[in-house]
């Protein structure tokens, strides 16, 4: 199964929707997506929704990683929401909670950044 | 009863979700849970990307073996390569240490697999290959085998 991906971006933050397998492969193709999207748009704050994501590696961290490095540079945050239990295992055993947000849904992790529905 | 199953393929990443989904189907003969499914799942994940970028260098004309066999609720899980080896082991299976960081690796790899499997023996032998000894008890298999 492929990974899909959708862009929107509401006010200064983006948001990354992920559906399907995030593998190295996968991977690969989301990096190159990803990052067009955020040199295009003047952007802050980066909200991933992985609600309808079903699998992830090793592989899917290092793309998150490698985006919150460009956030941080632009003076942001990244938030993670709707994750499922075995992603968040992921997340914990590699400490990425230290210094990603993790929120509930959607609409929860946007207001948090100040943007209204 | 021992049942085992061997594949190998070509080093290329599209062969990577082919790897974890071929393994999970054998190993759903044995009734896992669905949380064991995506451990095991994972760890055909890691351990075939490894080949790939590693190994063999992102080189698509090498081959990748997958053994695995189901005995008595235990998996075993061999994956093996014929490319450049690793020098340090230690190092490698450092949770955060990747040889190539300006591929945006987590360094995560070898860490996901010890904490999903019971045991991970890795055997490498530079410019020769490494193979990836690993085995797995399954919770439910167990708790009918003790009863």
């Amino acid at each position: 199964m492929e990974l899909n991906s959708t862009f929107a971006v509401k006010e200064d933050v983006l948001i990354v929707r992920l559906s399907g397998e995030l593998d190295h492969h996968e991977a690969e193709l989301l990096r190159k997506k990803w990052k067009k999207v955020m040199d295009k748009h003047k952007v802050k704050h980066v909200v991933l929704n992985l609600e309808e994501m079903t699998f992830m590696d090793s592989s899917g961290l290092g793309v998150v990683l490698g985006r919150y490095k460009e956030v941080l540079q632009l003076g942001g945050e990244m938030v993670v929401c709707s994750i499922s239990p075995s992603v968040k295992r992921l997340f914990e055993m590699s400490g990425l909670f230290k210094i990603v947000r993790l929120e509930e849904n959607e609409q929860f992790a946007l207001e948090t950044l100040g943007v209204a529905s | 009863m021992k049942n085992e199953m061997t594949v190998t393929f070509s080093s290329v990443s599209e062969n990577e979700a082919f790897a974890r989904v071929t393994v999970a189907a054998f190993v759903s003969q044995l009734d896992p849970t669905m949380d064991e499914l995506t451990e095991i799942k994972t760890v055909v994940s890691e351990a075939v990307t490894n080949c790939i970028i590693h190994a063999y260098n992102n080189e698509s004309h090498h081959e990748v073996t997958i053994t695995c066999s189901i005995m008595d609720g235990e998996v075993e899980l061999t994956i093996k390569d014929n490319g450049v080896g690793i020098a340090n082991i230690d190092e490698a299976r450092q949770p955060l240490y990747t040889s190539k960081p300006e591929l945006e690796r987590s360094g995560m790899g070898f860490t996901i697999i010890e904490n999903f499997m019971d045991t991970v023996e890795v055997i490498s032998h530079p410019g020769k290959g490494t193979t990836v000894y690993m085995t797995k008890q399954l919770t439910k298999a167990k708790t009918v085998c003790s009863s």
